[in-house]
């Protein structure tokens, strides 16, 4: 019973789904969203490290550690700017979001 | 082999449970916690892929940051959740629709790929993913890794220092308040004072008050 390449490539699609699903099902939920943007990167590192183990080839690690960085980044960001709009709105629902006034 | 198999499918079925909590959770402290869990068996995966130094970065900065991050968030902003999700199921069938053709075509693509695709006869993690080109035979991940990020990727390296910095001061602008009103220290006014602007000699004659 051999773990070859496709099993890590299905767990990494289940992943991107769930991760996509999460957007849909909490769609006024800010956080949750972060959350299934989170998803989806980890999914795209499981894809990027499983290629670079089994093509022999270790730039794919590289590419996933970059992914990892802008994943940190962008969460930091995308929570500050969370906090922000609570601060001016007292309501994290992505519906009241929709005028780009500050 | 067999215990290959049963820590894959272990660390597998984990992470795509807890994935699957933290988007059905009804607490987001609870969704968190989730997506900890997620990362920390995905970090298992990497660790049976032979990518120790991945595995390790991931529960650094994910649990050690970027959770706690969320944690911080969630816990900060006192917000109506039960409301938030108030609808949330109207979306519940096309988003179930679109997950299982998306997941489908996906696994299609990965097993046919995993097949045919440039990785075909690959041995499997067994050479622990060492960069065959540049890299004298049997280094560790971390040390392949470092060979190649120092040299041939160092400007990427550097890019994304520069993508954290930028966040970091991206964050602290966002949510820095100046609150009028409030007493503090000004650095630059007091070195700025000498002897001469600080102090004032007044005459007093006897009898007399100072006036301001």
């Amino acid at each position: 019973m051999t773990i070859g390449l496709s099993h890590y490539l299905t767990v990494a699609a289940i992943l991107f789904t769930i991760g996509v699903l999460g957007i849909f099902v909490n769609r006024r939920n800010v956080i949750v969203i972060l959350m299934s943007i989170e998803l989806i990167l980890l999914a795209v590192n499981i894809n990027l490290v499983s290629f670079s183990v089994f093509l022999h080839d270790v730039v794919g690690q590289i590419y996933a550690l970059v992914v990892l960085t802008v994943a940190a980044a962008e969460a930091a960001v995308g929570l500050a700017i969370l906090v922000t709009f609570f601060r001016w709105r007292g309501s994290i629902a992505v519906d009241d979001a929709s005028v780009m006034r500050g | 082999m067999l215990l290959q198999a049963i820590a894959f499918y272990l660390l597998a079925a984990t992470t795509v449970v807890a994935a699957l909590a933290v988007i059905s959770a009804r607490n987001p402290v609870h969704s968190v916690l989730f997506l900890i869990t997620a990362f920390f068996s995905a970090a298992g995966l990497f660790v049976l892929l032979g990518a120790e130094f991945l595995a390790m970065i991931l529960v650094v900065v994910y649990v050690g940051a970027v959770a706690v991050l969320f944690l911080f968030v969630v816990m900060m902003l006192d917000v109506d959740f039960a409301e938030l999700r108030r609808g949330s199921s109207r979306y519940l069938p096309v988003g179930l629709g679109v997950a299982g053709v998306l997941t489908i075509e996906m696994i299609v693509v990965a097993v046919s790929v995993a097949a045919n695709g440039a990785a075909a006869n690959s041995t499997g993690p067994e050479s622990l993913g060492v960069r065959t080109v540049g890299t004298a035979g049997s280094a560790t991940n971390a040390e392949a890794i470092g060979r190649v990020l120092y040299t041939d990727y160092v400007y990427i390296f550097q890019a994304a220092g520069v993508v954290l910095l930028i966040a970091m001061i991206g964050a602290i602008v966002l949510t820095l308040k100046h609150r009028v009103g409030v007493k503090r220290q000004d650095v630059g006014r007091q070195t700025a004072r000498t002897p001469a602007t600080g102090m004032r000699i007044v005459s007093i004659r006897s009898g007399e008050g100072i006036e301001e």
